[in-house]
């Protein structure tokens, strides 16, 4: 039996980069299939030859069995493929009753409104999907998962036979993926085929019932979801195995004194009473649930925000941070947890971002001496690993791996002795996210720096840390050495706090 | 609860109590005759304000409609006086075409070259003022020469009463025209496909874009239905007035966006209403009348709109910025 959509030996290639280099994939009604690959590998190319945006140079695009000759954006539309994208496209100042049925309303040809029918439309297609969601409510007032849902309730209403959701899961927390899956499983009764578009391993296994890996524009595994786990979906999607071998303090040790020593810190309302100290060489993981005071720790740290009592010291010497700036003088650079909207300047070349806090060194009497840039931005860019043919490209064409790389790299140029990450390799894959912990590995082992990593994600923290502290309400609740601790310990004691 | 949390009523509170607060200052505030002094003032800022408004909310910007207000206006009075003509709709009409042309023309530079519309506005805002002088002269039609049917039109009053002095007070009929007008606004943009489509594009380009807007119809009407609103505006102004002025209608911009910005409306597009923009229309005249009363000098005027764009706008962008969060 033929499967629904079938793409079969599908090429695509845009100035000089092969896309797609012989796709086969085929999507069944009623399945949920996932798409698995590495940014870069190809996937969004996929959905936008599934959508009819783009031609392939080579190759077929079957329907039912039966091959479509022009396959355009009209024709995936009538054949009901639906694409939810990453940003949702939805009209953050309509409610939801409008922006779910507003392009119904024009796909039909309307010129008035009937906000009776806007409604009802709008209660059929929550109901169908078993979602709870006020309808004249603000699409801007809602959580991203609701919005979420509104974007899929939008794609429903045009009974669809292929629901392509493009990294659903990305902005979403365990709880709300969970429902995410419920819906997705109540739409795959309906009939409907699902696409999902992810590089997140343990949710493809949790929901698909068919996995493809793409790696640069080939397919290099394909199968049921049975068949695959966690190792053997990252060794196809990066093409090697990735090593988990924890971080340890070097023979002897981490020497005596600390690097960042913090004493009695607080901030009324955000945290209190904060102590710490990091030596040279250490990472320490620090978690906690969402406003706990961890991020407004760092940003403390940092001179974002001023604590009010405490004392930091960096090599036993006392430090007054009132503003970015005092900390940079210190030796201390935080890599913040949106590096899109906090990092980085994304519309700028990779050099500039990458010297952006370096100018004043570089530019004696005021004028910017450009040999002495160029040199350092390159050598960072070499050193870094940095993906690029040119550092004169836009730091927004950059994969999150890499943009992560130019934020870190930005900051060792400042000759940092304290790195503060919040968030090191949230939206970033699997193959960068190694290498990041690779570099901030080295960075701490063979640059003797302090590191504090904040993240969510434990297996990221026990991997990479020699100490991971809780953190709970504003205070410092567990200190624990990494060996004598589990993921699964911190994960109960963070259920407990729920 | 929902009506608690509209902007509407936020701005209906503070324009009572705005309203309060003079009346305590000045008594005479709350006579009939002060009153319809305000109303009658409201007529043209608020016709221009609807305007102004469509403009907004599909995220575009507008500073061209008091030049060509003047340039409708005055054409059309010229072309009457010219060809002796002394009918009341067809000067209104022409002034109606001579505005919906001028928007085109913004409409098409900032669909077809993607412009900034605040400097596509300024520029063509200042061509027609230009040409107008330019071309047609600066003269003043004055009273003596002005249309005597078009006074007699704009004349009409209703609530008339006699005082003893033998003077008289009512409300200027025109006062239902901007009613008319508003209604008919606020049915476009609630009720029809195209008034829906300028919401949608002022809260995204690019997903208007993508759920099948036609991008260019909805730019070219907004434009074309400010200018529409600038001429008509122009012409029942010079009316009210009884004379033609070309150089008309000068800071009218300032006092225009203020009202629409005080009734709630984002300059970032996608957010605001007719009934917002009312109030804020009515707030701001009110606010302008009691100066006047109270013999406030107009520079000093000029500071206090100011102040109320500032104001005005600093709340709307902190109310759109706390929905972000």
């Amino acid at each position: 039996m033929p499967g629904f959509l079938t793409l079969d030996d599908i090429s695509k290639h845009f100035a000089g980069v092969q896309a797609l280099d012989g796709l086969s994939l085929s999507i069944d009604a009623g399945e949920i299939h996932c798409l698995a690959g590495e940014n870069g590998s190809g996937k969004s190319t996929v959905i936008k030859v599934m959508s009819g945006i783009y031609r392939p140079d080579r190759g077929t695009i079957a329907l039912d069995g039966r091959i479509i000759p022009s396959f355009d954006p009209i024709s995936a539309i009538h054949a009901g493929i639906q694409v939810i994208y990453q940003d949702f496209s939805l009209f953050g100042n309509l409610t939801v009753a409008e922006n779910i049925a507003l392009g119904a309303e024009l796909g039909e040809g309307r010129h008035l409104v009937n906000w009776r029918r806007v409604r009802r439309v709008t209660e059929t297609a929550l109901e169908r999907l078993g979602v709870d969601l006020d309808p004249d409510a603000d699409v801007d007032d809602l959580p991203t998962a609701g919005r979420q849902l509104v974007a899929i309730a939008r794609a429903m209403i045009a009974g669809p036979r292929l629901l392509i959701m493009d990294e659903p899961t990305t902005a979403l927390t365990r709880r709300e993926i969970d429902s995410l899956f419920t819906v997705v499983n109540e739409i795959r009764r309906g009939g409907v085929a699902v696409l999902f578009v992810s590089h997140k391993m343990r949710e493809m296994l949790e929901i698909s019932d068919r996995i493809t890996v793409i790696r640069n524009g080939r397919k290099v595994a394909e199968g049921p979801t049975d068949s695959f786990n966690e190792a053997a979906i990252t060794r196809a999607m990066t093409g090697q195995d990735i090593s988990d071998t924890p971080y340890r303090a070097p023979g002897g040790g981490f020497a005596a004194g600390p690097r960042l020593s913090v004493k009695g810190l607080t901030l009324p309302g955000q945290f209190e009473d904060l102590a710490l100290d990091i030596r040279p060489g250490e990472i320490v993981g620090l978690t906690g649930l969402l406003g706990s005071g961890r991020t407004q720790f760092a940003r403390a740290l940092f001179g974002l925000e001023v604590a009010t009592v405490g004392g930091i010291c960096v090599d036993g010497v006392a430090v007054h941070i009132k503003r970015p700036g005092d900390a940079i003088s210190a030796g201390i650079a935080y890599v913040p947890e949106d590096r899109l909207t906090e990092g980085l300047f994304l519309g700028q070349s990779i050099n500039r971002n990458i010297l952006a806090s370096i100018y004043h060194r570089i530019a004696p009497l005021l004028v910017i001496n450009r040999v002495e840039a160029t040199r350092r931005a390159s050598d960072m860019i070499t050193a870094m690993r940095i993906a690029t043919p040119t550092g004169a490209k836009p730091v927004g064409q950059l994969s999150g791996g890499n943009q992560q790389r130019v934020v870190i790299g930005r900051w060792l140029l400042t000759d940092a002795r304290i790195l503060l990450l919040n968030g090191p390799t949230v939206g970033v894959d699997v193959g960068s996210k190694a290498e990041i912990h690779r570099i901030v590995r080295s960075l701490a082992s063979e640059k003797g720096l302090a590191v504090l990593m904040i993240s969510d994600d434990l297996p990221e923290l026990v991997q990479n840390c020699s100490r991971i502290i809780v953190m709970h309400r504003g205070r410092f609740v567990a200190d624990m050495a990494t060996s004598e601790t589990s993921e699964r310990e911190i994960s109960d004691m963070l259920t407990s706090f729920r | 609860m929902r009506v608690l949390q509209r902007s509407e009523t936020l701005i209906a509170a503070v324009l009572v109590t705005v309203m309060l607060i003079i009346g305590l200052i000045n008594p005479a505030f709350w006579s009939a005759d002060n009153l319809f002094s305000i109303l009658k003032s409201n007529v043209i800022v608020g016709i221009m304000a609807l305007g102004v408004l469509l403009v907004m909310l599909s995220g575009g910007f507008d500073v061209s409609f008091p030049a060509i207000a003047a340039a409708a206006m005055y054409l059309s009075v010229k072309t009457m006086l010219a060809v002796g003509y002394s009918g009341v709709a067809l000067p209104f009409l022409g002034a109606v075409g001579i505005g919906i042309l001028c928007g085109a023309i913004n409409g098409f530079f900032v669909w077809k070259f993607r412009m900034i519309p605040l400097i596509v506005t300024l520029g063509t805002g200042a061509m027609v003022r230009g040409l107008l002088l330019g071309v047609m002269g600066t003269s003043i039609v004055n009273i003596d020469r002005f249309p005597t049917t078009l006074i007699e039109f704009a004349r009409g009053e209703v609530f008339v009463s006699n005082h003893t002095d033998g003077s008289q007070s009512g409300l200027s009929a025109m006062i239902f025209i901007y009613l008319a007008l508003a209604f008919a606004v606020h049915v476009v943009l609630r009720y029809t496909m195209i008034g829906r489509s300028v919401y949608a594009l002022g809260g995204s380009f690019e997903a208007a874009n993508r759920v099948g807007i036609s991008l260019g119809k909805t730019i070219f009407f907004v434009y074309c239905v400010a200018g529409a609103l600038a001429g008509f505006a122009g012409m029942l102004h010079c009316s009210m007035i009884w004379l033609a002025n070309p150089r008309d209608f000068v800071g009218a911009d300032l006092e225009v966006i203020a009202a629409v910005v005080l009734g709630g409306a984002s300059i970032f597009g996608g957010r605001g209403s007719v009934l917002g923009t009312m109030l804020g229309v009515f707030m701001l005249v009110m606010v302008k009348n009691s100066l006047i009363v109270m013999k406030v000098d107009t520079t000093w005027q000029l500071v206090v709109i100011g102040s109320i764009i500032v104001i005005a706008t600093a709340a709307t962008a902190w109310r759109d910025r706390k929905r972000l969060v």
